[in-house]
Formats: structure tokens, sequence, C-alpha cells
């Protein structure tokens, strides 16, 4: 098969085992050029991993990843050079000035004298670093820290552009900046960002990969996943009163795709699905009361991506 | 490749230069060995020779190169740096050999201050000058292979403190293990005295070139990168 030029961050069966302790397990994805790609998941999910087997600081224990077409470990030195990398700890000289730092990322990346400092005008100025340019990065706030991590990553031009957790821990205001600068360079850039809060997604992805536990569990766009996520498929509901009327009435309520039936007697639980869209709750708990039966139990069953999603932040909190 | 062992050696050499660290070591290291100067022409028969001089400055570069190396690795590894500069486009043996180059750059810097004894020597004595320029090339080669040691200490750990002890204390044992042959016999004692880091001084404090122990500085000096640079690559695998 040979490789879509279009592909910019492919993995294929990445694996990784810290001894046996499972890190990620068979998680393939294809991020395709100029995509913004949210990587979801809860904490300790495998989101780090996976970027740092993307980036080359950390080999699978099996499977394969390229970056704009070049194996990460074959051809290690061109996948870096093709990448942008702004991990968790934004990795930063603390004892530098922001100018000094951001020339010397330029300077090991292979950057010529004049275009570098052409380059690093640029990022200053995207980054709104204007003011502290020649501040130690000791002295900025994590806001600002956060932005020099940006700016260090974006300096190069790389065709691709790969943040973990990048509004982690900075104050509501900063989030909001750092989320515009990101949608500002998805314009020019294919992008794969970590967040384990639900929102920011929607906000600046176009596409999202939903891991846990180490595997991926859902790959959609935000607004299909949001859909997905509004009412759950099934419904228990635990209901005295005659089998057989109960489940022929419940087969009637507009929606219900299929009902079952567990137990025997006059008590029996019933397994109701319906379509997304029509939660057929209060048309259950009204059916029962109008046939004067005894409506003992009813919620909604988990759904696996649910769970998982009830696990993340779901509020702007973090 | 020499861009960048240029690009990180530079960094490298403007934060020792700007910062108080370098020159508080470089301050201690010339009062320590000026004192050992001082004692040794203080004496009723003075020699014009850096002789005893020299003996003296390889001991405290034992104590020396580990604080000076110390912040090279553990430092990148403690602010988490080394992930950004290990997913850059640059090798791992540029980044070894980058601050490699960096330190040794602090020590010729040093080295060069001490040349104010020759100048002192020429001026009350008349001293032999093959001598002094051999005495000058085991420094040299001593201190380049204490600092590799030393950086390949810094590669251990992300503490800086126990990089230091860790460099202290393989050259320390380094030192005192030659004191060890006399204690046993035959191939033993040899190996023993053939490992000691100080025997091999001794020569060069005399004057004399002796090949066996420049090949045994050089080959020190490039197994400890090599084992740095080994370490940074494992890193990857853990």
């Amino acid at each position: 098969m040979a490789t879509n030029p279009q592909a910019m961050i492919e993995a294929r069966e990445l694996t990784k085992y810290y001894g046996d302790f499972v890190g990620v397990e068979n998680v393939s994805f294809t991020i395709h050029k100029g995509e913004v790609v949210g990587l979801l998941g809860p904490n300790g999910s495998g989101k780090t991993t996976t970027m740092r087997m993307l980036t080359g600081f950390m080999p699978p224990t099996s499977g394969v990843c390229r970056i704009a077409g070049h194996d990460v470990l074959a051809d290690s030195l061109d996948a870096r050079r093709a990448i942008g990398y702004l991990p968790e700890t934004v990795p930063l000289y603390t004892d530098m000035t922001v100018e000094d730092y951001l020339e010397f990322m330029g300077s090991i990346r292979g950057l010529d004298r004049d275009y570098l400092s052409r380059r690093i005008n640029q990022v200053v100025d995207l980054c709104r670093l204007g003011t502290y340019r020649k501040s130690h990065i000791a002295k900025l706030s994590k806001g600002y820290r956060q932005r020099v991590g940006i700016a260090q990553a974006i300096l190069h031009e790389p065709q691709v552009l790969i943040m973990d957790e990048p509004t982690i821990g900075i104050d509501p205001i900063q989030v909001v900046e750092t989320r515009q600068l990101i949608k500002t360079l998805g314009e020019d850039h294919t992008i794969l960002l970590s967040t384990h809060i639900l929102p920011e997604v929607s906000l600046i992805c176009q596409r999202v990969l939903i891991i846990h536990d180490g595997a991926l569990v859902a790959e959609d766009t935000p607004a299909n996943l949001a859909h997905r996520l509004r009412a759950s498929d099934r419904v228990e509901a635990e209901i005295r009163g005659p089998g057989a009327a109960v489940m022929t009435a419940l087969r009637a309520i507009p929606g219900v795709t299929n009902v079952t039936r567990t137990g025997e007697g006059d008590i029996a639980t019933y397994n109701v699905d319906f379509r997304g869209d029509a939660d057929p709750r209060e048309a259950i708990g009204k059916l029962v009361i109008g046939n004067n039966w005894g409506l003992r139990k009813l919620n909604p069953l988990s759904m696996s991506l649910e769970e998982i999603f009830l696990r993340l932040t779901l509020s702007e909190e973090g | 490749m020499f861009h960048n062992i240029l690009a990180i050696s530079w960094k490298e050499t403007k934060v020792y230069f700007s910062t108080p660290a370098a020159y508080i070591i470089a301050t201690v290291f010339l009062a320590l060995t000026g004192y050992f100067f001082v004692q040794s022409i203080s004496v009723a028969l003075p020699e014009a020779s850096l002789r005893q001089w020299a003996i003296a400055s390889t001991a405290v570069f034992t104590l020396w190169a580990p604080v000076l190396t110390m912040r090279l690795l553990a430092e990148e590894q403690k602010l988490g740096t080394l992930e950004l500069l290990m997913t850059s486009p640059v090798r791992d043996t540029e980044i070894v050999l980058g601050k490699y180059l960096a330190t040794l750059i602090v020590l010729v810097s040093t080295l060069m201050i001490t040349l104010f004894y020759v100048i002192l020597l020429n001026w009350f004595g008349d001293p032999d000058m093959g001598p002094m320029f051999v005495g000058y090339l085991g420094l040299l080669l001593f201190g380049a292979a204490t600092l590799s040691i030393g950086l390949f200490a810094s590669s251990l750990s992300p503490n800086q403190i126990v990089s230091a002890v860790i460099g202290f204390g393989v050259l320390l044992m380094l030192t005192l293990i030659g004191q060890a042959a006399p204690l046993t016999e035959g191939v033993t004692a040899q190996v023993l005295s053939q490992i000691s880091i100080t025997n091999h001084f001794q020569d060069f404090a005399r004057g004399i070139i002796d090949t066996h122990s420049v090949v045994y500085f050089v080959v020190l000096t490039v197994l400890m990168l090599f084992l740095t640079s080994r370490n940074l690559e494992s890193r990857r695998w853990r």
C-alpha cells in the first residue's frame, strides 16, 4: 500500500508496554493535512504515551508511526524536522531569556541566521510575547511560559504540530487566548492536541479521537459525538404488571425499537431500546401510572462511551 | 553535525559565563591551586617548575569536574527539556559532544588564567619550558577525562547533587585505586596501578610524555562520552 501523501500523522497498531503495564494498545489512526484533531481521554488514558511515540521520544513496543511520510524510528531525523512539539510540562530553560531560548531552539533545528531572526519576530508577534522578549523565562507567569512553549513549537514552520494538554493549568482568560491561537495555527498546520476537557475539542477540533485505558474507543467529529451522547440508547425498567400487556404497551411508545424482558412473574425487568433522539423515559412513566402498574426502577443503561465521558471533565474547571 | 554541536555548546558556554556558578567554581579552583603554587615556591630552595602545582591541581580537578558538569544533563532531565532536545532533529551524540565541548572551553579558560604562574616563574627565574608545556598537556588531558566522567554522572540522575556525588565517587575511586596496587601482586597489581588516574599523570608532571598515558586519558574520555550517549539513547527504551 502506498503512503498517502496527504497523510501527515499515521499511527499503525501502536502498542507500548511499561513492563507488564499496558500504556497504549493497538492504536491506529491517520490525520490528514490541514486537520485539527483532538486526542481526548481521561488522565492516565495514554495520551502522553501516544504523543511521545509519535514524536520519537519513546519507541513503541510494536507498531509504526509516520510523520509527513517519514518513519519515526527508521527516518528519525527527517520525521523530527517535520514536527513542532509542545510536551505537557512546557520544556523551558528558565535561566535564558525568551529571545535566547527561541534562538537556541531555532539553531538546533538548523534554521539559518537571517531566517531565524525573521521567524523569531513573527512568532513573538503571533504569540504576543513582545513585551517579554528580553525577560528571563523564570520570571514569566504560567500562561506566558505556555506561549513561549508554543512559540518554540511553531518556530521552524513544522508541517505537523503536536501539543500535549496545551491549556492545562493556565488561567481562564489565557485559556481562551491559547485556544484562539491554536485555531489560528490550524489554518496552516496539521495539529494533534490532547486534552481531557470535552468542550475544548468541540471549540478547536474538526475531529476527535477518544482514548481510554490505552485503547482508541471512538473517532468522530465533535458534533456527531455530542449527538451520540445526548441520549443513551437503552433504558432499563423494572415494572410490576402483567408481562404480555406491558411488553405490548412499551413497544407502542414512539421511537422504541425493541423490548426484551427478563425475570418471571409479576415483577420483571424490561430492556427498552430506542432511537438515539427519542428518550422514552417519561412516556414509560405515564404508561405505567395510566395502567395502574408499578414502576420500581427506571434508569438509562450507560454505554461504554458515555462512561468515559463521565470521567472527562465536562465543565471548564478542568 | 558540527552545526548542532556548536549550537549546543554555544548555549552551554553562554550559561556558564552568564551565571555566577562557573566563576565561583573557577575562583575556588584558582584559590586552591594558587595556594599550592605559593607553597611550592616558598621552600628554602625553590624550584622554578610547576610540578608540585600541577599534581595539586589534579587533586582539585576531582572535586571541580563533577561540580562543573553536574548541571549539564541532570537539569535537562529535571526541566523536561531533554524531551525537547531528544525530539529535535539532533543526534544524541551531538547533544553529548555539544555539552562536553562547553566544559572544555571552561577548562581551557581556567587553565589560561594559570599561565600567570608561568609568567611569574619566567620573571623571577629561568624555568625549563618543555616540562611546563608537558605539564599543561597533562592537565588538559586529565581535566578532559574528569569532565567526561562528570558528564556521564550527570546523565545518570535528574538530581544535580546525586550526579555530583556519583562523579566525585568515581573519580575518588580512580584516584585511590592505585594505592591498593602495592597490597596485591602480579597481574592484579599491574591492572590496579594501570587503572589509577593519578599514576598516569605522574609522568606528565615530570615533563615526560608517555604515549600509553596519553592513550589512557583519551580512551577514558571517549569511553565516558560513549557511555553518556548510550545512556541518553537508552532513556528512549525505558
